[in-house]
C-alpha cells in the first residue's frame, strides 16, 4: 500500500468532519449530527487514554471513571441550578465556560488521588486495581441517591452555554466537540515532542533504564495519568451536554474496555490511530444490528453481539498494529 | 414510687436486650460475610491460580462462575434434583474452562497483559450474548436443595440457614483441597515448577500443554461451583460474572498474584468488610450525623469500604498481603 494512502483517508475524515452537518442535512439525515458528536467526544476520551497506553505504556483499564466524573461535575452543577439550591456552599451553573474547567479539574484530582495509588503498582496489578478503583467510582455514583442514583440525572435546563454559544444546537455542539478534539490532538502531539514526552516514551520502552539513570518514573508516570484523566473528564462533561444526561452507566466498566478497544483498534501510540479506531468501533456497534437486519437475519439482528466479541478477538489475535498501522503499510525502520 | 421504680428498672432490661440482640444480629453477618468470603475465595482461586503459574489475565472467569449458576439452575429444575444441577454446574464449567483454553487462551501466554485482557473482554461479550439467546434476559430464581432448606442454632437464639453454613464448609474444605494438590500431590509439583521453567518440565517428558489445560480446567470448575452455591441465594442473570469478577480481582491484589493463601486471606477479608460495613455502617454514622446524612454516607462508604482496605493494603504492602516469588 502506497505510503500517502494514510494521508488521504486523513485527508478525507477532515473534510467529511469539517462539511458532516452540511452532508447530512442536504442528504435528509440531519439526525445522524448527535451520532456524530457523540463519536467525536469518544475518539476525545480514546486520544486521552492513549497516552497512558500507548505513549507510557500504562494498561488502565479503569479510564470510564474519569469519563464519568466529568460528566457528573456537569451534571450535578446543572441539578443545582435548576434546584436553586447550593453545592458546598456554591450555587449550581449551567454556563459550560464554569462547569466544564470544573469538570476537568475534579477528574484530574481524582485521577491524581487513584493514580498515586494505582502507580505503586505495575503491570497486571496495575490494570486489575485500576479496574477495582473504575468500579468503587461507579458504585458512589450509584449511591448518590440526591443526583437520581441508579436512574441518573436529567439535566433539564439541557445543555450548557458556553458563554455566547449554545450548546442545544445541534451544528453548534458538534463543531464544539470538533474544535475541542482538534486542540486535544495538537496538545497531544505537543506534549509528545516535549522533553517530558520523551521520558515517557522512554519509561514504555525501559523503565529500568530509566530508573538506573536517575528518572522520578513514579513522578512522570503521576503527571500523565492526571493529564489523561483531565482529558477523559473534559470529554465526559461534552458526553453529559450531548445527552443532556449522566447516569453511572458512563462509568461502567464494559465503558473502559470499550475504550481500550478503541485505542487498540486505531493503533496504540500513534497520535490519530485512536481517533479511527473510535470512529470504527461505533460505527460498527451502530450499524452491525442495521446490517445483520438488511441481510433478514432476524436472530443476528436482535443478538448481533455474538458477531461483535468474535470479531473483536479476531481483530486482536491477527492485527497487531491497528488500523493506523494498516492503512501506513510496513512500519519504517 | 412503684412507677418510678418500673420506670427505673425497664431501660436497663430492655437495654440488655437491645445489646444482645445486636450481638446476635452482629454474629449473623459475621457469617454473612464468612460465606461471601468463600464464594470471593473459590472465584479467585482459580483467578490467582492461572495468573501465577500461566500469566494469563482472564476476564472472563467470572462467565465460568455465571455459567455455572445457568447449569445448576436449569439441570436442578429439570430433573429436581440440587445435587445433580451440582454436578452438571462443575462439568459445564470444566468443559468451557477446557474449550477456552485450548481455542484462545493458548495463543495468550507469550502476549502481553493488554491482549490478553482485550481477548477476554470480547469473550464476555460473546459469552453474555450467548447466555442472552439460550435463557433469555429474565433472571433465573433457584429453589433451596430440600435437604438443607433448614437452619441450625449455633449460637443459641440466632438461627442460621443451613445451606448457607454448608457453603461456608464446602469453601474450606476446597480451600484445604486445593492446598493440598498445589503443595502435596505430584501434579502440583508439576504445576509448581512449570511456573518457574516451562521449558525444563517440558524437556523432561511432562505433556505441560495438557498440564495447563487441566489447571485452566481446575480452575473453571471452582468457578463454576461458586456459580452453583450461589444460585439458590442471588438472581441468576447475565452480568453476574462480572461483578464477582471484579471483586475477585480486589481478593487477589489484596492477597499477592499468584497465592492461593492470600486469596484465602483477602477473600474472607473482603468478604467481611463488604458485608459488614453494609449492615453496620449506616447505625455506626447515625451516632454521630443526622440520619438522612448518614443514610447518604453509610450507603457511600459502605459500597467504598473495600477499595479503601485495597488502598490501605496497597500503601503498606503494594505486592499483596503475600507476594509470591516467582521466575518472573
Amino acid at each position: 500500500m502506497p505510503d500517502g494512502f494514510l494521508r488521504i483517508v486523513t485527508l478525507a475524515l477532515v473534510v467529511l468532519a469539517l462539511f458532516f452537518p452540511l452532508l447530512a442535512e442536504a442528504g435528509g439525515s440531519a439526525y445522524l449530527v448527535p451520532s456524530a458528536s457523540r463519536i467525536l467526544i469518544y475518539a476525545l476520551a480514546a486520544v486521552s487514554l492513549n497516552l497512558l497506553v500507548g505513549y507510557t505504556g500504562l494498561v488502565s483499564l479503569g479510564h470510564a471513571a474519569y469519563l464519568g466524573v466529568g460528566a457528573y461535575v456537569v451534571g450535578i452543577l446543572s441539578f443545582h441550578a435548576v434546584e436553586g439550591s447550593t453545592i458546598f456552599g456554591l450555587p449550581g451553573t449551567v454556563e459550560g465556560l464554569v462547569s466544564i474547567p470544573l469538570a476537568i479539574l475534579f477528574s484530574a484530582l481524582v485521577a491524581l488521588v487513584l493514580g498515586a495509588l494505582c502507580l505503586r503498582t505495575s503491570g497486571i496489578y496495575f490494570i486489575m486495581i485500576t479496574l477495582a478503583f473504575a468500579q468503587m467510582m461507579f458504585f458512589i455514583t450509584v449511591s448518590l441517591e440526591r443526583y437520581g442514583g441508579d436512574d441518573g440525572l436529567f439535566m433539564y435546563a439541557g445543555p450548557n452555554r458556553l458563554g455566547p454559544l449554545d450548546l442545544s444546537s445541534e451544528w453548534t455542539f458538534f463543531y464544539v466537540c470538533l474544535a475541542v478534539l482538534f486542540a486535544f490532538l495538537l496538545f497531544c502531539r505537543y506534549l509528545v515532542g516535549t522533553r517530558f514526552g520523551r521520558a515517557l516514551g522512554a519509561i514504555r520502552q525501559n523503565e529500568a533504564r530509566m530508573i538506573t539513570l536517575g528518572c522520578n518514573v513514579y513522578r512522570y508516570k503521576l503527571a500523565i495519568f492526571v493529564i489523561a484523566g483531565a482529558g477523559a473528564g473534559l470529554a465526559g462533561a461534552l458526553l453529559a451536554n450531548q445527552a443532556s444526561y449522566v447516569s453511572p452507566d458512563v462509568l461502567h466498566w464494559t465503558r473502559s474496555g470499550e475504550l481500550l478497544f478503541m485505542v487498540i483498534l486505531g493503533g496504540s501510540g500513534t497520535l490519530l490511530g485512536p481517533v479511527f479506531g473510535a470512529v470504527a468501533f461505533l460505527l460498527l456497534e451502530e450499524y452491525l444490528p442495521v446490517l445483520f437486519d438488511a441481510a433478514g437475519l432476524e436472530l443476528l439482528k436482535e443478538h448481533w453481539r455474538i458477531v461483535f466479541g468474535p470479531l473483536l478477538i479476531i481483530v486482536m489475535l491477527f492485527n497487531r498494529r491497528g488500523l493506523y498501522g494498516l492503512l501506513a503499510g510496513r512500519p519504517r525502520q | 414510687m412503684l412507677t418510678g421504680g418500673m420506670a427505673l428498672h425497664k431501660p436497663s432490661r430492655s437495654q440488655a436486650g437491645k445489646n444482645s440482640r445486636i450481638m446476635l444480629l452482629f454474629i449473623e453477618q459475621i457469617l454473612n460475610g464468612l460465606q461471601l468470603g468463600v464464594f470471593l475465595f473459590l472465584v479467585s482461586a482459580g483467578l490467582t491460580l492461572i495468573f501465577g503459574i500461566m500469566g494469563v489475565i482472564n476476564l472472563a472467569h467470572g462467565s465460568l462462575y455465571m455459567i455455572g449458576a445457568y447449569t445448576c439452575a436449569t439441570v436442578s429444575m429439570a430433573s429436581g434434583s440440587y445435587w445433580l444441577g451440582f454436578l452438571a454446574a462443575g462439568l459445564a464449567a470444566a468443559l468451557a474452562g477446557a474449550l477456552m483454553e485450548v481455542i484462545l487462551m493458548r495463543r495468550l501466554y507469550r502476549r502481553d497483559h493488554l491482549d490478553q485482557v482485550l481477548v477476554t473482554f470480547g469473550l464476555i461479550l460473546f459469552v453474555n450474548e450467548a447466555v442472552t439467546m439460550i435463557w433469555g434476559r429474565t433472571p433465573l430464581f433457584m429453589d433451596l436443595p430440600q435437604s438443607l432448606s433448614g437452619s441450625v442454632e449455633i449460637v443459641p437464639g440466632a438461627p442460621y440457614p443451613v445451606y448457607r453454613l454448608g457453603v461456608i464448609l464446602a469453601g474450606l474444605a476446597g480451600a484445604v483441597g486445593l492446598w493440598f494438590l498445589i503443595s502435596k500431590t505430584r501434579i502440583g509439583m508439576l504445576i509448581r515448577a512449570g511456573s518457574t521453567n516451562r521449558e525444563m518440565v517440558s524437556a523432561l517428558g511432562v505433556d505441560i500443554d495438557r498440564l495447563y489445560t487441566l489447571l485452566f480446567a481446575a480452575g473453571a470448575v471452582l468457578a463454576g461451583l461458586a456459580g452453583a452455591f450461589a444460585g439458590p441465594l442471588v438472581s441468576v442473570q447475565v452480568g453476574m460474572g462480572e461483578s464477582i469478577l471484579i471483586l475477585a480481582f480486589v481478593v487477589v491484589v489484596i492477597g499477592g498474584i499468584g497465592s492461593v493463601r492470600g486469596a484465602l486471606v483477602g477473600a474472607i477479608l473482603v468478604g467481611l468488610v463488604d458485608t459488614l460495613g453494609r449492615a453496620f455502617l449506616r447505625d455506626f454514622l447515625g451516632l454521630f450525623l443526622p440520619p438522612a446524612e448518614a443514610a447518604g454516607m453509610g450507603a457511600a462508604l459502605s459500597s467504598m469500604g473495600i477499595y479503601i482496605v485495597m488502598a490501605l493494603i496497597l500503601v503498606i504492602r503494594p505486592k499483596g498481603l503475600f507476594p509470591v516469588v516467582a521466575g518472573r
